[in-house]
């Protein structure tokens, strides 16, 4: 029996020689690496709130990018970009205020957004924007769009790379940060470009579902399970990109069992985002359990640093 | 804009208001933003699950909106609080996408979800909106003192004997309500710029708290009436004007409490190089900070 056959059941036929399916495994795989990177700090920084809105915020440049004839795309780099800065500009530090902020450019954002959708629907008569808008969809993408993808995803880590250090150590203590003399504002800034650009490369290739799922999801799994960031980092990417396979392959095969109906790619890779979110909270408890036997064993043995 | 057809519309959008008021002011005390955007907005898969099981609409508002406080809270216990809220949002919203993908009828409701039909509302939806409008703000009487304490000093709250856990649940339940009630009417996206915009602008212009609440509603039913009367004019929707206005209202308190501060400082004399150095040491309050 060869591993074709035996794998056979798992792959509905036709996955792997589907065009839209390659350029959702491949523009998923991109998104989710970029969105692993940029999302291990979203979470030490405590930033989710950030991340998801520019999601949403991003809906207003889409929709504007819609009425003046531009690409979507555009429309959401432009946007998130300026929001950002905006978000950047009231300059709250404290979580709890600039989770404050942040809700008040997402508040203006979504009204700008009302009122282009306002005129899309108007000026097209079309409510489908709206929907597309808002939950994308993986299966439709253009095969072109690949490319554009991986050089924003690419820009968007290689400005990660660039801030390492100081980002890392803003992001667990802005006080020491500042003083070893870290730019800590222009480093925020810089992490937040980086951000803007990661969610609205994700929003629109995938929706502000997946965006959401895939930047905070593999991120929060795999601050479980490492205790180095750099680990941590590696981990997220790979869990993402499992979760983006392994949930448009349900979905994919979900057609046959549900009868040509099949279920939505986001339900699906949320749901293993989901599975692997609570394994790795059984790993992660069953290990700090080990390792405090280990040290009732041996007293006086240190208990391990973490990182995050 | 006073017409018969009208008044259900002002009505309604006059109790949403006032509740927003009063609950936002807790929201913005507790940095609670991403719990007051994630559970208007995630609610709709219930709207949606409702629609497929053939229930009544704010019967599966209220689940989905309830069951989204209970999992904030719970996957809040071993998590930070914004991927606990991040991870349930995601849930709700890959739910609803499911629920939606199940049936074919749906699709254009969620325009009006998303961005409210104060101006379609009847009579038979303004009874319950009045009912939970009603439990929220007397469970927020009733909760007053413990929930002020725990959200502006948890530790004192904690000595004090108040469970701090218990009060996060009980807050974001009072949320969940205020979703069930107001989705319906105003939609998602306007109650979360009531429950943010006003009570923030009002917390730049006072700092005593009864004040800061009752400025919180002024404010916020001045949002939903100038929205309203605007919209109704120019045709736009109602959605923009709130959130514009919100922003604005909160830009103003921003720049007001910049200026007492300036103000403050001047009126004090002229301070010493020194003691302007040592303000803005690492130890010094943070201006900005609000």
């Amino acid at each position: 029996m060869t591993a074709a056959t035996l794998l056979s059941p798992l792959f509905e036929p036709g996955f792997f020689s589907s065009q839209p399916v390659q350029v959702a495994l491949a523009v998923g795989g991109i998104v989710a690496i970029v969105s692993g990177v940029v999302g291990v700090f979203t979470v030490v920084r405590g930033q989710s709130f950030a991340g998801h809105a520019l999601s949403d915020i991003g809906t207003a440049g889409g929709s504007a990018a819609f009425l003046v004839g531009v690409s979507t795309l555009t429309g959401f780099v432009v946007f998130n970009v300026i929001a950002a800065g905006v978000m950047e500009l009231i300059g709250i530090r404290k979580p709890r205020g600039r989770d404050l902020a942040t809700g008040i450019v997402l508040g203006a954002s979504l009204g700008l957004a009302a009122l282009f959708l306002y005129e899309d629907t108007v000026s097209s008569s079309t409510t489908g924007a709206t929907v597309n808008v808002l939950f994308g969809s993986i299966f439709t993408l253009p095969p072109g769009i690949t490319t554009v993808i991986a050089v924003l995803g690419a820009v968007s880590v290689a400005l990660i790379a660039v801030l390492y250090r100081p980002l890392l150590l803003s992001s667990v203590s802005y006080e020491l940060a500042g003083a070893r003399g870290v730019p800590v504002r222009l480093v925020g800034a810089g992490y937040l470009l980086a951000l803007a650009l990661a969610v609205s490369l994700s929003a629109v290739t995938i929706g502000a579902i997946l965006s959401t799922a895939l930047l905070i999801g593999p991120a929060a799994i795999a601050l479980r399970v490492a205790t180095r960031t750099g680990v941590a980092i590696a981990v997220a990417g790979v869990v993402g990109v499992l979760a983006c396979w392994v949930g448009t392959l349900i979905a994919y095969d979900s057609t046959v069992w549900a009868g040509g109906n099949g279920w939505p790619v986001s339900f699906c890779i949320v749901a293993v985002i989901f599975v692997l979110y609570f394994v790795s909270g059984v790993v992660s408890r069953l290990r700090t359990g080990g390792q405090r036997r280990a040290t009732k064993d041996q007293p006086g043995a240190a208990e391990p640093a973490k990182a995050a | 804009m006073f017409a018969y057809f009208m008044v259900n519309a002002w009505e309604a959008a006059t109790i949403v208001a006032i509740v927003a008021g009063v609950v936002g002011f807790f929201t913005v005390l507790r940095g609670a933003a991403f719990a007051a955007h994630s559970l208007p907005n995630g609610a709709f898969a219930g709207a949606a699950g409702a629609v497929l099981i053939g229930a009544n609409t704010i019967v599966g508002l209220g689940v989905f909106s309830l069951a989204g406080a209970g999992m904030i809270a719970g996957l809040g216990r071993r998590a930070r609080s914004d991927v606990a809220t991040a991870l349930t949002i995601v849930l709700m919203l890959a739910l609803g996408d499911l629920f939606l993908s199940r049936t074919s009828e749906y699709a254009p409701e969620i325009y009006s979800l998303l961005f409210g039909e104060v101006l379609g509302v009847s009579t038979s939806k303004l009874w319950p909106t009045i009912a939970i409008a009603a439990v929220c703000v007397a469970a927020i009487v009733f909760l007053y003192r413990p929930l002020m304490l725990s959200s502006v000093t948890p530790e004192v709250a904690e000595a004090r004997g108040i469970n701090t856990r218990l009060m996060d649940l009980a807050f974001l339940v009072v949320v969940a309500l205020v979703t069930t009630m107001a989705v319906p009417v105003v939609g998602s996206l306007l109650i979360f710029s009531l429950l943010i915009g006003p009570p923030a602008a009002a917390r730049s212009f006072t700092n005593r708290p009864l004040v800061a609440m009752g400025l919180s509603v002024l404010l916020a039913l001045v949002t939903v009436w100038a929205a309203i009367a605007v919209s109704y004019e120019t045709n736009l929707p109602i959605g923009f004007f709130v959130g514009s206005i919100s922003a604005f209202a909160y830009t103003v308190g921003r720049g007001w409490t910049a200026w007492q501060q300036k103000d403050r400082g001047r009126r004090h004399g002229r301070l010493h190089p020194a003691t302007v150095a040592g303000r803005t040491g690492p130890g010094a309050p943070n201006p900005a900070v609000s």
